[in-house]
């Protein structure tokens, strides 16, 4: 079997299993065959990646010749995030055995089918050379979000989970529209067969309103400012495992789908020009930069609090792709995948305090640097690397993105990126302060350490965030060919 | 050629580090937490030691660690500024060791395996800035310092403390990232490296306007050098037990800010591109300012260890206008300057220590008459005063002395004259401290009598102030190791052996 052959099965491993899964009673054999097929989709994408990165594999589904059938074409950029997700799901999984059994303790077997089907759907979106197919399964993997988020034990998660439905499915909406005009202009919904057909008709108002819907759903899933309002809410009161994997990657997997269809279906050379895209996304990713960190400094819940640094960290990658050049690309690529592990890093520390305390309140979080020293820790180290503080992944990815800006001389975004550094310095610090500097009061509880099954996944992403800051060859490799492939349009053979 | 073993600079750097993380696992128990304190103290002198008796002989020593990302790498270069500034701070964390054990149980802290594991760490953090040998590595560096002090500024944990600290971390985690940090990836930008190289890395190779730009930077971004308007930072870590106030805001801390100018003066822009820039009169004047307010501000004080944290402020700035003057008596004179005052700060710092220890005073108005108390700890203050304003017998009058020759030799008659107003102004503010100790009477009430603090807090400050006195006759070595970076020795051979 070539692994041109095997990389489809990363998507189709966890879709299998999501069926398999939901028939399954429990609480083990849901988590375990969640955990094997999450595991088996990370070594397959971990295999894709190397051999992608030589040269484009495309896989016919029903060996069905593209652009007839649907086809799965994988380049540096995909691979790159197709690993990011599947390892993700892998390394998070283990962690979510202890918290999902707390927060979700009935019908496990259909949260981790859900789940299942999430993972599939994301995976599918990125690995799809297919404009429908992409859409089939950014709406497989978003009705199964929809449904995971619910899932939550507080009430306002249905809330917050109807909100992002209505969202989500006009973001959804305006991407399949963007296609439906690409379709009627070329007749194709083939991602390289668009590429090569849209030249000739690209300068009608049909392709570039397209351009514009494409952006715009995208920009909703993506939760650039200012259509990220589904999102503080989604993270906040959804299932802590739940929060860990979305942050960590439905986000990137919608800024890759704006990418690939920037870069590689329309080109660069077209798409920035035709719209003052550069413009529009260096105003919104600073916006959002800013706009998020700010409203992070003052939220009392530290669920909340991340999830608006989630929107300031996709501010800077909207940021890096503004910049139109390599080094701005690698950017967004690095922080994509740092901010997935530092990201899910903090989320996962604080999901093991909920999981002790029972709420994610700054007022609970008091006192806790003694008694859950490792937990504390854990958070304090990945709020290093949100701040990039220098051996850390964080600090890799903001190195790449102020040297773009320094590349075309942009000295107000250096200072601005600077500054929201400094803004994340203060809101990681309220939480050390209040864990290490504050008593408890004497009506909270007093609690102890987390189990080692919370604690050590933990770990592990923290170790990850410092390894990513130290040895770069994986993650500024793949994300140096995943800025080349876009940018030479890595559809092409 | 020394007897000790040569070991790599990494290894040298990590030796702190190993030792805080088996002081931290020692915790709570005394004798093994001190027993590490110790021999990690003192095995880092003898590296340090081996290192420096390598360096002395001729030998080259770098060692590039690991490449981070392509052409940013850690790596160590032995230098004489830098092996200067290992050598000081390794000789002082061995007579701090003592000091702080016995400061530290004579007050009754807690947490104290926390305490001596940051301690460790910033020193390993301090010998990482000495032997960098890039600016990303002494930025690595720079930042571990910051970081892991926080906790021993805090070490009280009341409120004044925290206060204190969070301005502390605050304002050098501000400028370091929002100043030093782009100013490094703009040098990297516009020269593709980042080394250390002599005669610096930037000449031709930025706009003119673009090199002052960057030197305003890197003058503000390092924080820890204390150029006002960023030096309130340094008063407000005196909340900090004596130890700590002691060696890391007289010597590690505050040296690792001036030596970071000294490096970036001479490896990064070099002396005679830095002439050229319109910013360095500037800076040149800001740092004689900071020197002269700063004293002033000394002067009205009560507090003893807030006159000596506005005296810091203000010799620092001695070591800024060093580098910024832009000739090599004058760097000369800067580097020596890091060393004497260091040694003569740490000591007035340890008889503050030893004063509050015996007498639980703190304000110099309080220190009536305590000279008959306490003969030893005021000698060894006098004779640290002697160092910091620079009088002999002290070594302090050598780097004064370099540093106006070398105001002389740029022809700067303005920096002369602050130099001089300045040394006035040091006697204004840290003989009265002495003269009301041993000319005054005690207060009615207070029984007179020996009462020194303990043997572990005495014993270091009269090594320091011996070692200040040996400093004067030993200075031509300091001079030698600094004047070697512009083939000023001027006989090696008597240097070869310390």
């Amino acid at each position: 079997m070539t692994i041109t052959e095997l990389m489809p099965f990363s998507v189709l491993v966890p879709l299998i299993a999501s069926l398999v899964c939901a028939l399954l009673p429990g609480r083990f054999w849901p988590w375990a065959v969640t955990l094997a097929a999450a595991i088996a989709s990370a070594i397959i994408a971990a295999l894709t990646l190397p051999a992608a990165a030589q040269t484009t594999l495309s896989y016919a589904f029903g060996n069905w010749p593209p652009p007839i059938g649907i086809e799965y074409r994988v380049d540096a950029a995909n691979a790159f995030v197709a690993l990011l997700v599947a390892g993700m799901a892998a390394i998070t999984l283990p962690w979510a055995k202890k918290s999902v059994d707390k927060e979700v303790p009935e019908r496990q077997g259909t949260f981790y089918a859900l789940f299942l089907l999430a993972l599939a759907g994301l995976l599918g979106i990125t690995l799809s050379g297919d404009a429908f197919n992409i859409f089939v399964f950014l709406e497989i993997s978003s009705l199964a979000t929809y449904g995971l988020i619910a899932y939550g034990s507080d009430r306002r998660a249905l809330l917050a989970s109807f909100r992002y439905l209505i969202m989500g499915t006009v973001g959804a909406t305006f991407l399949l529209i963007g296609i439906g005009f690409l379709y009627v202009m070329t007749g194709t919904l083939n991602l390289h067969d668009l590429s090569e057909r849209l030249p000739e008709v690209r300068d009608t108002s049909t392709v570039r309103a397209a351009l514009a819907f494409i952006i715009v759903g995208m920009g909703l899933k993506l939760a650039m400012l200012p259509l990220h309002l589904w999102l503080p809410n989604a993270y906040t009161y959804a299932p802590s495992f739940v929060t860990v994997f979305l942050a960590g990657t439905a986000t990137k997997v919608a800024l890759y789908v704006m990418l690939r269809f920037v870069f590689t279906v329309f080109a660069p050379d077209w798409s920035f020009v035709v719209l003052p895209l550069s413009t529009v996304l260096m105003i919104l990713g600073v916006a959002g930069m800013f706009a998020g960190s700010w409203v992070a400094m003052f939220q009392p819940n530290i669920k909340r609090m991340l999830a608006y640094s989630s929107v300031a960290q996709v501010g800077y990658m909207v940021l890096g792709v503004s910049l139109v050049s390599v080094v701005g690309l690698t950017a967004a690529f690095l922080h994509l995948f740092n901010h997935a592990l530092m990201k899910a890093a903090l989320f996962m520390a604080v999901g093991t305090v909920i999981y002790q305390v029972g709420s994610a309140r700054i007022e609970q979080f008091r006192g806790l640097g003694r008694t859950m020293p490792w937990t504390l820790t854990a958070f304090a180290l990945a709020g290093l690397s949100i701040i990039g503080v220098p051996l850390t992944a964080g600090f890799i990815s903001k190195w790449y993105l102020i040297q773009a800006a320094l590349d075309q001389g942009q000295w107000v975004l250096v200072a601005l990126i600077l500054i929201t550094s400094l803004m994340a310095i203060i809101y990681i610090w309220r939480v050390i302060e209040a864990a290490w500097f504050k008593q408890r009061e004497p009506d909270q509880q007093a609690v102890g350490e987390a189990p080692l099954t919370l604690l050590i996944p933990t770990w592990v992403l923290v170790a990850l965030n410092f390894y990513f800051g130290i040895d770069t060859r994986l993650t500024v490799g793949g994300a140096t060919a995943a800025a080349e492939a876009l940018l030479s349009g890595g559809l092409l053979p | 050629m020394s007897m000790l073993p040569q070991l790599a600079p990494f290894t040298v750097v990590l030796i702190p580090f190993v030792g805080a993380a088996l002081i931290a696992l020692a915790g709570a128990h005394r004798g093994l937490r001190e027993g590490l304190s110790w021999v990690s103290s003192i095995l880092f002198f003898l590296a340090v030691m081996g290192l420096l008796g390598a360096f002395l002989a001729g030998e080259t020593i770098s060692q590039s660690v690991w490449e981070i990302m392509p052409g940013l790498t850690i790596a160590f270069r032995l230098e004489p500024v830098g092996m200067l500034f290992a050598a000081m701070s390794s000789t002082l964390w061995v007579l701090a060791t003592p000091y702080a054990i016995g400061y530290m149980n004579a007050k009754g802290y807690a947490n104290l395996g926390r305490f001596f594991a940051c301690y460790a760490i910033a020193l390993g953090a301090a010998a990482g800035i000495a032997l960098a040998d890039n600016l990303f590595t002494l930025f690595v560096f720079y930042e571990i310092l910051s970081v892991s002090t926080y906790p021993l500024v805090a070490h009280t944990g009341d409120g004044k403390a925290k206060q204190g600290a969070r301005t502390y971390l605050a304002l050098l985690l501000a400028t370091s990232i929002g100043l030093m940090l782009p100013a490094m990836i703009w040098v990297w930008t516009a020269t593709g490296t980042l080394d250390f190289a002599d005669g610096g890395i930037l000449a031709g190779q930025v706009s003119p306007t673009a090199g002052a730009v960057l030197l305003v930077l890197f003058m503000y971004g390092t924080g820890k050098a204390a150029l006002m308007p960023f030096h309130r930072w340094l008063p407000a870590a005196m909340v900090a037990p004596t130890p700590v106030s002691a060696l890391l805001h007289a010597v590690a801390v505050v040296k690792a800010g001036v030596f970071v100018v000294l490096k970036i003066a001479l490896y990064v822009f070099g002396l005679d591109y830095l002439r050229e820039l319109v910013t360095s009169d500037v800076m040149l004047y800001i740092a004689a300012f900071t020197m002269l307010a700063a004293s002033l501000v000394a002067i009205r004080q009560d507090n003893l260890k807030a006159r000596l944290a506005y005296s810091t402020v203000s010799q620092l700035a001695y070591i800024v206008v060093g580098a910024l003057l832009a000739v090599q008596l004058a760097a000369i004179g800067g580097g020596m300057h890091m060393l004497m005052h260091g040694f003569g700060k740490i000591t007035l710092f340890f008889c503050a220590g030893a004063i509050y220890v015996a007498s639980g005073k703190t304000q110099i108005s309080e220190l009536d008459g305590l000279g008959r108390r306490m003969p030893l700890t005021f000698a060894a203050f006098f004779i640290g005063a002697l160092c910091v304003i620079g009088l002999p017998p002290t070594g302090g009058i050598w780097s004064k002395w370099h540093l106006v020759a070398g105001a002389h030799d740029a022809g700067h008659t303005m920096i002369m004259a602050a130099f001089m107003l300045s040394t006035l102004l040091n006697i204004g503010y840290l003989l009265p401290p002495v003269v009301r100790a041993f000319l005054k009477p005690l207060p009615e009430g207070e029984k007179s009598g020996f009462a020194e603090a303990p043997w572990m807090c005495v014993i270091p400050l009269l090594l320091t102030a011996l070692g200040t006195l040996v400093l004067f006759f030993m200075a031509q070595s300091a001079f030698d190791l600094l004047g070697g970076l512009f083939g000023l020795a001027t006989n090696p051979g008597s240097v070869a052996n310390p």
